[in-house]
């Protein structure tokens, strides 16, 4: 019994060790949204097209898409950019923009230069839906089932890696499901 | 000289609040406005509070933290608010729950823990005096082994 004892600390050591361990593979700066399993937040915005048409959170319903939220401003979603462009083509998963705190004549130009992989744009310009949803910084990309419920969140660029080891698998989860 | 040392003193001293022209109807709702903008973490730069950083969204917060107080929210409302929308990760003082009972008490627990091995092994120590002194002397058995094995040493 008393020999047993001796090996405690090795064993509290091998415990802390693995869970440290653990720690240094998770990014401290990717958070997991709180917005989790709750719908998408009431909204009443414009489109980014047509400053006469609104939208509301009732659009997320019926499809599983990807809630994009980009700006012109944002480096990293020119990187994203061609990806969005694969996902809504190629593989034919509906991608909805969130034009976060942007300037509208530059998003227009941006989607006349580069094409437009958006079902339709929100035109968010102060940010009140992105504050709703807990966005922290441009690009975030969410998966809303067909129920409009906000399922995963992912902070940073989509690219081929995320897509399939990330989002696809959750996407065809939830197509599945609903 | 005198003069640059008072004005980099005066640099120094002022607080590293980012300055808004922000305007509030009362001096309580000044200090309500500082002490939580304290206590709100920003999600962007992760180790300032939104009082501290200049990032866009810790702007945003200090916007929304405004608009709040001026509403007539009181702070746990404004915290709730937050949390809400970024997770307990906002809050640097988290909420006593299901997910947090670990951080709260984990420490008290390690320092009982801690006291408790202190105590059991200082008991341990104490039993060995105790002995009485007959217990600690050596028999007439014990004595002739010994001279033996000293004597065989000598030897060699």
């Amino acid at each position: 019994m008393k020999r047993a004892l001796l090996f405690l600390p090795l064993l509290v050591a091998a415990v802390i060790g693995v869970v440290l361990f653990w720690g240094l593979g998770n990014d401290p700066t990717k958070l997991e949204s709180a917005r989790i399993d709750d719908p998408v937040p009431a909204f009443s915005l414009p489109s980014l097209q047509d400053p006469s048409k609104l939208f509301s959170e009732e659009e997320f319903k019926g499809k599983v898409a990807l809630l994009n939220v980009w700006a012109t401003w944002c480096p990293s979603c020119r990187v994203e950019h061609p990806y969005l462009l694969k996902i809504a083509k190629e593989y034919g998963v509906p991608v909805i923009g969130l034009n976060y705190k942007d300037d509208r004549q530059a998003a227009k130009q941006w989607l006349i230069k580069l094409d437009d992989p958006y079902l339709f744009n929100i035109f968010d310009e102060k940010g009140r839906l992105g504050l709703d949803l807990g966005v922290y910084g441009a690009p975030e990309t969410y998966i809303v089932d067909s129920e409009g419920i906000v399922r995963y969140r992912h902070v940073g660029v989509v690219d081929d890696r995320v897509w399939k080891t990330i989002l696809e698998p959750r996407v065809k989860q939830y197509t599945n499901e609903g | 000289m005198k003069k640059i040392v008072i004005i980099l003193l005066a640099l120094m001293s002022t607080n590293t609040f980012a300055i808004d022209t922000l305007e509030f109807d009362t001096s309580a709702q000044r200090v309500q406005f500082q002490v939580l903008t304290e206590e709100l973490r920003c999600p962007k730069c992760q180790n300032q509070n939104i009082a501290d950083s200049n990032a866009p969204i810790a702007i945003d917060l200090r916007n929304e933290v405004h608009r709040m107080i001026l509403e007539g929210n009181n702070e746990d409302q404004v915290i709730d608010f937050m949390v809400e929308r970024y997770g307990d990760f906002v809050v640097y003082k988290p909420k006593f729950d299901t997910s947090t009972y670990l951080l709260w008490l984990g420490p008290a627990f390690i320092a009982f823990l801690g006291f408790i091995i202190v105590l059991v092994t200082a008991r341990k120590k104490r039993l060995p005096a105790s002995r009485t002194a007959s217990e600690n002397e050596l028999s007439q058995e014990e004595k002739k082994q010994l001279n033996t094995i000293l004597s065989e040493k000598e030897k060699v």
